[in-house]
This record gives C-alpha cells, sequence and structure tokens, in this order.
C-alpha cells in the first residue's frame, strides 16, 4: 500500500469514529449543549480535557521547540503542566461548588457587577479567538498536504467537520469525541518515540534513553545529552542542557504560563461537566497523568530529532554516494527545507552563525547546479546555509528514522486529532460566552432555553466562519505574536480576579474591576508596544512580552487591594456566598439559573 | 452545620493548599529555574542528565502529577472527617 493510501485509510477510519459518536451523543437540552448534564465520570473527563488542552501546537511544534532551544524550552513544559496543580488547587473545586455554567457567570455574580461580567467576556472571547485561528490554519495545512489540495480546501473541510459535532453535539458530543481523539493522539505521539530511541539508544522507554548513552551499530559510545552539548557547541549553538534566556525572564514566563493555564476559561470550564467535587479533584488528576505521558515523551523526541539532524545533514553534500537522506529532499520539495550553497562547495554547512538568509524561503521555481531548489530571498550575512522549519521534527522523525508507512499515516492521523478537539473545545465556549454570557445574562434575559442553543449554534458558524478566514488569509505571523496575548491576559485578568473571589471574601466590586482593568491594560499595551510598534528589545527588569503576563498579574493584586480598601465592603450576602463556596458539600449540578 | 465547624475545615484546607504549593514552588522554580545551575553542576545526575536539566524537563511534570494525586487524597480525607462526602444537603 502506498503512503497515501495508508493516509486516506487512518483518516477515514478516525473520522467515521468521531462521527459516529457525535450523532450518538447529539445535546438536546442547553444543560447536556453547555455542561453535558454535569455527569461524565472522572476518567472520560480528563481524556476529554487533556485531548482539548493539547492543541495542533503542542502535538506539532513542541519537539521542535525543545530540539531548537533544549533548556530554554521549559518554559512551555512546566508552565503548561504546573499550571494545572494551580488550576485544581486554587480553582475549579470553588468554581464547580458554585454551579454555574461559566467563568463570567461566577465574575458577574460574585462581584455583583455586570461590568466584571462584560470585562470577562470580552477577555474569553478574545483568548478563544486567538486560539482557533491558529487551529484551523494547521487544519488546513495537513489536510493539504495528505491530499495535495489547496490550503484554502483543506481549512473548509476541517470548519465543516467541527461544526458538524460541535455545533450539534453540544459539550457531550464534543466530551465523547475527545475522549476518541486523545486516544490516537497518544498512540500516534509515542510509537515513533519508542521506535526512535531504540535505534538511538537501544532503550524502549523514550524517556529512560533521554538519560541513557549514544548507540553506534548497537555499542554505548557517549551519554547522549553530552554528545547533544557537544554537537551544539562544535556548531556555535548555546548548549542543549544549558540554553540562553536569562533567570528572571525564565521566572516570569513560566509564571506567566501557569497562571495563564489556570485561567483559561476553556479548561476551567471543562470541570463543570463532572458531578461533584470530589469528582473534579480526581478528574483533575486524571487530566494531568494523560497530560504528562505526552509532555515527558516530548523533551525525549526533541533530543533525538536534534541528534538525528544534526548527525544526517551537517557537512553532507547534497548529491552523490555520501549525500543527504531523501527526507530531506522530501521535505524540501515542501517548502519546509532549503538550502543556499554560500560557498558553492556543494557541502551542507549548518550551524548556529545566524539565519541561512531572511525570512521564510520563496522559491524561484528553478534548480541549482547540485539539484537544490533556489530560493530569492535576501541575503544575511552569516555562514550558516541550512534552513528548517521545526515544525517538522515531530512528522518528520519518523521518515528520519526509516518507519514504516503506516506510523507516518497514524502521526498524521494524530497531528488533525490535536487540532480538531481543541478548536471545538473552543468553539463551545466561544459560542458560550456569546449566547449565554452575552445575550442572556446582558441583552435579554428573556429568551427561552430553545433559543439560547439557537443563538449558541449561530455564533459557533460565525466565529467558525471567522477562524476559517484567517485560517486562510493568516494576518502575516499575527498568530504567532498574539499567542503571547492569550496567556499573557488570562494571566493578568481571570487568575487573580477568580483567586481574590474566592480567597478574600472582603474583596469587593470596586477593586475587583479596578484590579482587572489596570492588569489587562498594562499587560496588553506592554504587549503591542514591543511586538507591533517598537523596534528594540530594551525590556522593562528584561522581562519580554511573553513574561510580562506575570508582572500583570502581581499589579491586578495590588490595585484591587488599594481600590478595595477605600470603597464600600462588599455585601453580606455575597460574602456568605463565598462561605458556601469553600464548603464542598452539595455541589449539586451544574445551572444557569 | 455549625459555622465553627467550617471554619476549622477552611484553616484544615488552606493548610493542605499551602503545604501542595510549597512543593510546587521548590520543584517548578527551586530546582528548575532559580538554582538550576547550581544544581547542575553539585547536584547527583539523573542517569547521564544534570539535574537541574532533567528537573526542568522530566522530573517537575512527575513531581506536579504526585501532588495533585496528594491534594485529592489528604481533601477527600478531610471531606469525610467533616461529614462534607455526603450528596445530600
Amino acid at each position: 500500500m502506498s503512503q497515501f493510501a495508508w493516509n486516506l485509510t487512518f483518516i477515514g477510519i478516525t473520522f467515521a469514529v468521531y462521527i459516529a459518536i457525535a450523532i450518538r451523543s447529539r445535546a438536546s437540552s442547553t444543560k447536556e449543549y453547555y455542561v453535558a448534564s454535569g455527569g461524565v465520570s472522572p476518567l472520560a473527563n480528563g481524556m476529554a480535557t487533556a485531548a482539548d488542552w493539547m492543541s495542533a501546537a503542542t502535538f506539532i511544534s513542541m519537539a521542535g521547540i525543545i530540539a531548537a532551544s533544549g533548556y530554554d524550552a521549559s518554559r512551555f513544559l512546566m508552565g503548561w503542566t504546573g499550571g494545572f496543580v494551580l488550576l485544581t488547587t486554587l480553582m475549579v473545586p470553588f468554581l464547580r461548588k458554585f454551579g454555574k455554567f461559566t467563568v463570567p457567570d461566577f465574575l458577574g455574580d460574585r462581584f455583583y457587577s455586570n461590568t466584571a461580567r462584560l470585562v470577562a467576556v470580552v477577555c474569553a472571547i478574545f483568548v478563544c479567538m486567538i486560539y482557533i485561528m491558529g487551529q484551523m490554519r494547521g487544519v488546513g495545512i495537513v489536510f493539504s498536504r495528505l491530499f495535495e489540495i489547496e490550503i484554502w480546501m483543506g481549512v473548509l473541510i476541517g470548519s465543516t467537520i467541527v461544526f458538524f459535532y460541535a455545533g450539534l453535539g453540544g459539550m457531550k458530543g464534543i466530551t465523547y469525541t475527545q475522549v476518541a481523539q486523545y486516544c490516537v493522539m497518544v498512540i500516534a505521539y509515542t510509537m515513533p518515540a519508542i521506535f526512535v530511541s531504540l535505534l538511538l539508544t537501544g532503550h524502549a522507554v523514550p524517556q529512560l534513553g533521554l538519560v541513557g548513552d549514544f548507540m553506534v551499530d548497537g555499542t554505548p559510545q557517549v551519554p547522549l545529552l553530552e554528545k547533544l552539548n557537544q554537537l551544539n557547541v562544535e556548531l556555535g549553538f548555546a548548549e542543549y542542557t544549558s540554553g540562553k534566556i536569562s533567570t528572571i525572564d525564565m521566572f516570569c514566563i513560566t509564571a506567566a504560563l501557569m497562571c495563564g493555564t489556570a485561567g483559561l476559561p476553556h479548561v476551567i470550564v471543562r470541570f463543570f461537566t463532572v458531578t461533584n467535587v470530589k469528582s473534579v479533584r480526581i478528574s483533575a488528576c486524571w487530566t494531568l497523568a494523560f497530560i504528562s505521558v505526552i509532555y515527558l515523551t516530548a523533551p525525549a523526541i526533541g533530543a533525538f530529532a536534534r541528534t538525528n539532524f544534526i548527525a544526517s545533514v551537517s557537512e553532507k553534500s547534497y548529491a552523490g554516494p555520501e549525500a543527504v537522506p531523501s527526507w530531506f529532499k522530501n521535505w524540501e520539495d515542501q517548502g519546509l527545507i532549503a538550502w543556499r550553497d554560500k560557498n558553492g562547495d556543494g557541502i551542507l554547512q549548518y550551524n548556529g552563525d545566524g539565519a541561512a538568509f531572511k525570512g521564510k524561503p520563496e522559491f524561484t521555481g528553478e534548480r541549482g547546479d547540485h539539484g537544490e531548489r533556489l530560493v530569492k530571498n535576501d541575503a544575511v550575512d552569516s555562514k550558516n546555509e541550512v534552513y528548517f522549519d521545526r515544525d517538522i521534527m515531530v512528522m518528520a522523525n519518523p521518515e528520519i528514522a526509516g518507519l514504516p508507512p503506516w506510523v507516518i499515516a497514524l502521526v498524521m492521523a494524530g497531528c488533525i486529532a490535536a487540532a480538531l478537539s481543541t478548536a471545538a473545545g473552543l468553539l463551545l465556549v466561544l459560542s458560550t460566552s456569546i449566547s449565554h454570557d452575552l445575550m442572556k445574562k446582558v441583552v435579554n434575559p428573556n429568551i427561552s432555553d430553545k433559543q439560547e442553543v439557537f443563538y449558541a449554534r449561530m455564533a459557533s458558524l460565525g466565529a467558525l466562519a471567522l477562524a476559517a478566514y484567517f485560517g486562510i488569509n493568516p494576518p502575516s505571523s499575527f498568530v504567532a505574536k498574539t499567542v503571547a496575548f492569550a496567556f499573557g491576559l488570562a494571566a493578568s485578568s481571570f487568575f487573580p480576579t477568580i483567586l481574590m473571589g474566592i480567597f478574600f471574601k472582603k474583596m469587593n466590586r470596586e477593586g475587583a474591576v479596578a484590579g482587572m482593568i489596570s492588569g489587562i491594560g498594562f499587560t496588553f499595551g506592554y504587549i503591542v508596544y514591543f511586538q507591533f510598534i517598537a523596534d528594540h528589545k530594551d525590556y522593562l527588569w528584561g522581562i519580554s512580552p511573553e513574561g510580562i503576563g506575570f508582572v500583570g498579574m502581581i499589579l491586578n493584586f495590588v490595585v484591587a487591594f488599594v481600590v478595595c480598601r477605600f470603597t464600600p465592603p462588599t455585601p453580606q450576602e455575597v460574602q456568605d456566598m463565598v462561605e458556601e463556596i469553600r464548603i464542598p458539600k452539595g455541589a449539586g449540578e451544574a445551572t444557569h439559573h | 452545620m455549625s459555622s465553627e465547624d467550617q471554619r476549622s475545615y477552611w484553616r484544615s484546607s488552606l493548610r493542605v493548599l499551602f503545604g501542595i504549593l510549597a512543593v510546587w514552588f521548590v520543584a517548578a522554580y527551586g530546582c528548575s529555574v532559580i538554582f538550576r545551575t547550581w544544581l547542575d553542576e553539585n547536584a547527583p545526575r539523573i542517569g547521564n542528565a544534570p539535574f537541574g536539566f532533567w528537573m526542568a524537563q522530566q522530573g517537575s511534570i512527575a513531581i506536579f502529577v504526585v501532588l495533585l494525586v496528594t491534594y485529592a487524597f489528604l481533601m477527600n480525607r478531610l471531606d469525610k472527617r467533616f461529614g462534607y462526602d455526603k450528596e445530600s444537603t
């Protein structure tokens, strides 16, 4: 069977499964639509949340980022897992006890203010929108490569499928589909890692391979990480295990990612789907356990991919008997690898001297002296000749290791599962924010349940159309730059405000709103200034825009407490409500009345 | 249900919370960021990996999972002691 036939078979089977599940668990009431009647088992919910949380970016890019930056990439590994500790201990058990559908609901009631609700809705919509654009783009790219169609067609196919089961099935349909998607993802991610680990280090467990020895022809040579450090330093890169981000920046970025994770509305809402507070805690354990299977494998894949990549590319000739392997040329044909023979010796010089040329490769359509595709990008004064897109690390890994075609097809199916599950979850939160928090709570409280679900479906159609549009016409490098916003905003708005709402019952409306607005204002301004306006990098205290959400969060706390001291105290009934949510007893079902 | 009970439940759960977060902070920020360079050089290696590097890429994540299991266990036990584990109100 050809690669194409394998791809088609795997994608076809997985899609049939997703759609069958979606039809079987169609939502019939608002409660099923929003929180799956609050009756999903902790294990299933944990698995679904893990699939929701791990996006196409996690699946495709993370190992590539680790390969490229070694220790520095730990900020993502720790940030996106450590956030679950905060989420579980500080937020979700109490929000579940409170028993409403959405995060803006909690903020609106706790701070007896529609302003707080509105600020929360706007933030929630913004955060979800940024995320979903990236997902649709990812689906489009994978589809276009699989079926050799244009990206716009890939995006349209992807959007139709997502709308079909997110729009119709609601939370119930999504949850059970995501369980299936998690299974596909975890097999697709770990299996190639195990094979590569066996080839490279002789360990079947990739995590042991990472700390094991590098092998040549079955005999251990040197420790893998030492070999990697040595390769990196020889070529002029930073040492793999050391990295080059300053300690303070590393601290702030990790903190911003952690607090951002704990404040992301589409993650919090997942825990409203289980029966009671006890199940919330157990469900969170499962979620993190399932996530960590993939997060603990990623560093191993990163290190293996880096070693393999350098070994099979550096100082190899492009043509002839000792040439680079065929995958190099395949990915060159896809436009994700490029080579400009600057010194004309026909050998690939790959090193840390700088970029091979400016920007992403644009090909002239002609072939050079050695058969390579010529690029017309502006020259850069460096000795490095090789460009590669780091996203290929996961997808090319099975090819690099020479694994059979069905493993490659499996990885493709995994990529699509990751993108679809995240897009569906986000779409639901987005449509809920619009139909429930905006239409029902702010615009017209008299609409019926049926109308509410109708608005939700309309909103998801609108949001998806917008996301598909940006998936087809991405504002150049806009998505990559705005990811910092999503976490920065969640860390500086949702996280501190929810925290104060639960743990400081004296915190009043004025304090919360002032804190939220100053936290967001500062973070937003800082990111916009450094990402879009300024062309220098003289950061405040050396903290990059990625990590500024942490400073915004502290600002939020300070402003909130100062304002709270000088404004009227919280009404007694709200204080009683806070006392009540601290006790797990009688959580009942999640409701919106 | 007396409010004295509620207050003592809340105090106990805060103790659990601070314990968990203290370990969380030491694992994530202490070992993996702030004292990472020192630990890389002076602490015993994990396999062939420097200690701080290993903590940042593997150890801390494993510790997070253990922390959540511990949290669920301690809190569910606390609920039982105060009789908050029954569903009826």
